[in-house]
Order: C-alpha cells, then sequence, then structure tokens
C-alpha cells in the first residue's frame, strides 16, 4: 500500500505535525512517502525518514515558494499518481486544509478530518474522527478508493528512529490558471512557539485585566516552553491578536499541558481545549467552571500564583 | 454582483451534544437549532456587500424540511431568497457536488460560506466546490473588500495573517471579524415570511463516508486541587505525574 503524506515546513525545518503525519502512514505499515513543498535543506528533509518514510519528494519550483491553493493541490495529485498512492495523509494546517479538500474533488477522494486514531481495516475503512468541536467522536467508513486523512495533532506518537529518507526532486505540470490568486504579504509572528503545534499553552483570560498584565503569563510560557493563547472576550476587546483565540470560534488546541489562568471556563472556550492531555486551571474564583474540566486546579489571585508558579518551574529547572 | 451564502443548520454552541439510536443518531431532543456561527459571518457581509455593491443575495442550505426555520432566518437578516437542497447532509463531498451542480447553472460571482460547520468541523466544502467549478477557494477569510471584479482579503494562517488580491469569480469561506452579526429586525422577519424559497431534489451522488456510529469521550477523572501556597506541590504533579515538564 503506497501512501502520500503532504510535509510542511516552517523556519527551516518540517514542523511537527507534520512529521507525526509520517508516523500516522507508517503505523499503518504502507510504503511511505513523503513530499514537501518549497525550499528547505535536503538534510532538514530526511527527518521525515526518521519519522517513517522512505522517500522524500522534493518540489523546488519557484513560483511554489508561497502556499499558492490550487497550485498545491495539483502538485499533490500528479505525485500520488506518479507513485501510484491512494490514500494521502497530512496534518491539520491553514494550509494544508484547504489544499487537500482541493484534491479530494479532483480526484474524487473520501476525505475525512480532525481523525484522532489509526484506521480499522477488519471491515471496510473505517477512521475515528473528532466532532462537535471535541465533544464527541464519530466512527466513519470511507468508502471510495482514493482517500484522504486529515490528522489531529497527536493522534499517534512521534517515531523518531527510522532510517534517514532519500530525497528526490519532484517537478509537476502546472499551469497560469493555478496561480490567479496572489499572495501580496504575509504577517506572522516569527521564533514564538506556534499555537496549534504546541506541547504546552498558556493562556489568559479577562481574570488578566488588561493587555499590560500579559508579562506574567509571556513569561510562564517562556518557563515551559510554550505557546501563548487567550479566550474570546481578550480577542475581541483587543488585548491580544486574534490568532491567540482559543475556543469553539478560534484556534483548538490538542497539547500535553494546557494552563488556563484567569478563565472561567464558558463551554465555548472549552471547546477548544478538551482534547488536551492535561488541563491546569487557576482562578480566583473556586466556583468557576473550567474547575470540572481540569486535572489540577489552584484556588487563587493569578497574580500572585502564576509569579510564584514560574519561579518554582525556573527552581526545578536548574 | 450576483452572491451565494450556503448556511448549515447546526446545534447551539451551548447544546448538550448526545446521540440515541444506538449511537446512530444525534440526538435533538430540547437542542435549539441555529444558523452556522460562521456561516451567519459569511451572510452579515454578503449583506453588507450587497448594500454597497448592488445585486441579488441568494442563500442555500442542504437538509431535510427541519431546517426551513433556519433558513428564513437568514432571509430575515437580508438575503433576497432562498433555495434548499432536499437531503441530508452526509459528507462533505456529497454536498460540496450539490452546490457546485446549483451554482454551475446559477453563475454566482461570489459564493461565500463559514470556514467549517460546527457540528462535524470539516471545513472542507469550499475548497472542493473551487475545484469542482475551477475557481479559487480561500479560508478562513477574516477581511473582504470588492472593488469592481477584484477583491483583496486577509486569511488566517498559523500565528498571522496572509493576504491576498484574486478577481471574482470565487469563494470565500468566512470567519470573525469579517463582520458583525446581524440581528433580523420585524420588519426583516415580516418580508421573510413571503420571500421565495424554492426547493430543489438533489443530484445523484455516492456517499464518500459512511457514518457508523457516534462516540463520546470518556468522563474526566476528579480535579486535583492545589494549596495556592504550595506550587511546588503542583510542580511535583506535572513533573511526576502528568510528566508534561
Amino acid at each position: 500500500m503506497s501512501i502520500l503524506v503532504f510535509i510542511e515546513h516552517a523556519e527551516g525545518a518540517v514542523k511537527k505535525s507534520s512529521l507525526e503525519a509520517v508516523s500516522y502512514a507508517a503505523a499503518m505499515e504502507g510504503d511511505v512517502t513523503a513530499i514537501a513543498i518549497g525550499s528547505i535543506a535536503e538534510d532538514a528533509l530526511k527527518s521525515a525518514g526518521k519519522a517513517g518514510a522512505s522517500k522524500v519528494l522534493h518540489v523546488t519550483d519557484e513560483k511554489l515558494e508561497k502556499g499558492i491553493i490550487q497550485a498545491y493541490a495539483n502538485v499533490i495529485s500528479q505525485a500520488m499518481e506518479k507513485i501510484g498512492a491512494n490514500i494521502l495523509v497530512l496534518a491539520k494546517s491553514s494550509l494544508g486544509d484547504p489544499v487537500a479538500a482541493r484534491v479530494s474533488a479532483k480526484l474524487d477522494a473520501g476525505f475525512v478530518s480532525n481523525i484522532v486514531d489509526l484506521p480499522d481495516t477488519s471491515s471496510g475503512f473505517q477512521v475515528k474522527r473528532s466532532i462537535y468541536t471535541g465533544k464527541a467522536f464519530a466512527n466513519v467508513n470511507i468508502t471510495t478508493e482514493k482517500k484522504i486523512l486529515g490528522i489531529k495533532k497527536n493522534a499517534v506518537e512521534l517515531k523518531e528512529d527510522g532510517a534517514d529518507a532519500s530525497v528526490e526532486k519532484f517537478a509537476a505540470n502546472l499551469s497560469d490558471a493555478d496561480f490567479n490568486v496572489k499572495i501580496t504579504s504575509q504577517d506572522k509572528a516569527t521564533g514564538e512557539v506556534l499555537l496549534p503545534e504546541a506541547e504546552i499553552v498558556v493562556s489568559g483570560g479577562r481574570g488578566m485585566k488588561g493587555p499590560e498584565n500579559w508579562g506574567m503569563i509571556e513569561e510562564l510560557a517562556k518557563t515551559l516552553g510554550a505557546a501563548t493563547g487567550c479566550s474570546k472576550p481578550v480577542s475581541d476587546m483587543g488585548w491580544r491578536p486574534h490568532h491567540e483565540h482559543v475556543g469553539q470560534t478560534g484556534v483548538k488546541v490538542s497539547p500535553q499541558l494546557y494552563v488556563a489562568v484567569g478563565i472561567s471556563g464558558a463551554i465555548q472556550h472549552l471547546a477548544g481545549v478538551n482534547s488536551s492531555k492535561n488541563i491546569l486551571v487557576i482562578n480566583k474564583d473556586a466556583e468557576a467552571p473550567f474547575f470540572s474540566a481540569a486535572d489540577y486546579g489552584i484556588v487563587g489571585d493569578a497574580f500572585e500564583v502564576v509569579p510564584k508558579l514560574t519561579a518554582a518551574l525556573k527552581a526545578a529547572q536548574n | 454582483m450576483k452572491i451565494l451564502v450556503c448556511i448549515t443548520h447546526v446545534p447551539d454552541t451551548t447544546a448538550k451534544i448526545a446521540f440515541t439510536d444506538n449511537n446512530k443518531k444525534f440526538d435533538a431532543n430540547g437542542v435549539q437549532f441555529i444558523i452556522g456561527p460562521y456561516d451567519d459571518y459569511a451572510l452579515a457581509r454578503a449583506v453588507e456587500l450587497k448594500e454597497s455593491s448592488g445585486g441579488t443575495l441568494t442563500v442555500l442550505n442542504i437538509g431535510t424540511s427541519e431546517t426551513e426555520p433556519t433558513i428564513r432566518k437568514a432571509l430575515a437578516i437580508g438575503a433576497d431568497d432562498a433555495i434548499r437542497i432536499n437531503a441530508e447532509p452526509t459528507d462533505s463531498l456529497f454536498v460540496a457536488k450539490q452546490i457546485a451542480v446549483h451554482a454551475k447553472e446559477a453563475n454566482y460571482d461570489l459564493i461565500m460560506m463559514g470556514r467549517e460547520s460546527i457540528d462535524f468541523n470539516g471545513g472542507m466544502v469550499h475548497g472542493m466546490v473551487g475545484e469542482l467549478l475551477g475557481i479559487p477557494a480561500i479560508s478562513p477569510v477574516m477581511k473582504l473588500d470588492i472593488e469592481g471584479d477584484k477583491a483583496t482579503m486577509a486569511r488566517e494562517i498559523e500565528g498571522g495573517k496572509e493576504y491576498l488580491e484574486l478577481s471574482l469569480p470565487f469563494i470565500a469561506g468566512c470567519q470573525e471579524p469579517i463582520a458583525e452579526w446581524k440581528i433580523p429586525n420585524m420588519r426583516g422577519i415580516m418580508s421573510a415570511r413571503s420571500k421565495k424559497l424554492e426547493v430543489i431534489e438533489p443530484v445523484s451522488a455516492d456517499v464518500a463516508g459512511q457514518l457508523e456510529q457516534y462516540e463520546l469521550p470518556p468522563a474526566k477523572g476528579a480535579v486535583k486541587m492545589i494549596d495556592a501556597d504550595n506550587v511546588e506541590e503542583l510542580v511535583k504533579l506535572l513533573k511526576n505525574e502528568a510528566k508534561v515538564i
């Protein structure tokens, strides 16, 4: 069974969520080929081998430096055909999702996203996907010959013990019609841990009282190697940028640890964090609904507890 | 400009999620259904675009007759007319094919919908329709301006935004803060009753994903409370029990 995995990269390295997708494909006991588009060092691509790919196709066409969705979908469809893959696996992302949707329509391939476990092939091809923003799961049988699997973060453990993959150049036939969208600029935080990729997330809510108090959230996040997030009211009031908004209508995260500071835990916020492995809640209100969804809780004033916790974590690190 | 807005009919964001019929059916008992919150943003921006540059605004839903009150609400918010494709929206590819067949015939300049439905969270229908029609599909769009047949937009990417330029026709999967939700006023509600709601039968399309069974997540264990004066204890738990640091 030949499987193609679309891997994304940022700042010179393959994204961890993409490597997880490679490990997912390898765990399906397939012959795994990864495909990367855009400039990245060959050595960096070999990490896909450690995660379970035997080969990496590298597309270096200059026109594809930016993520032009239609063109990427065309490249991936052609790569699937070339290696005879009936299955495409990829991680959830702002680029991967729309690309896979187009591939799905192009190839008439059933596409299921937010998959949390390996497929069950004992009768048909059944996958378990998260639905209702993490409040439930659906087991879905993909009935088409070609299939696309969108993997949710932490669906499988990342494998890092494989051999280096061989890297091969791949060029696709593209036309002008594939480039009818122009990306004029990107405005992107650099050097920070990105929220959807983070293993630990520290979020602040209205209890932080104002954007001027975010220093302690950032300090705690930095100590934990975490990304920072926030609740909806915080991004609505403009205290923090929209891309940090965690919740039903914002970013959904599934880190190993989610730390909520001064967030009461409205159902819409919980929907964005309920697949976190561990949840720590710090709130001065002992009745805050978030505590009933938490694994660890501290009732206390964030302005006292957070600096103390940061200091204790630093002490434990030394 | 001829605009189509596709809407979903979904349980309210605070609804309790439960299943019946041996976990094969969503339990709609006592659940209030709404226009998908993301679709509501698309609709609000579409109403603004229509107000500023003229044209028509049609809403479309794929659903059974139960979705008609939701469609009427969209008409009350400002759509001119509505179409219901009479089918269960079983999977994304099926839904996309229904939309594409209708859209090809009606020849819209702009198709808008939410970034994803809040029930199945697929977020893929806009891309599929774009491919089926051979036009761009961009999502999640946070800002959309149209001048003549040229559009500028911002979409959210991990850690920031991407700014794009493209020409009509295209599809936009929308999210906040593209526009403020519009609440229907009395005049809108009255006029919605007499606006045209056409019901058409679906085109035949295979089901690509067959639902076998729903599942609820396992119940969460009790929270471990730690004294605010003893954060060292918490650090130990995070290290030795949760093993996350």
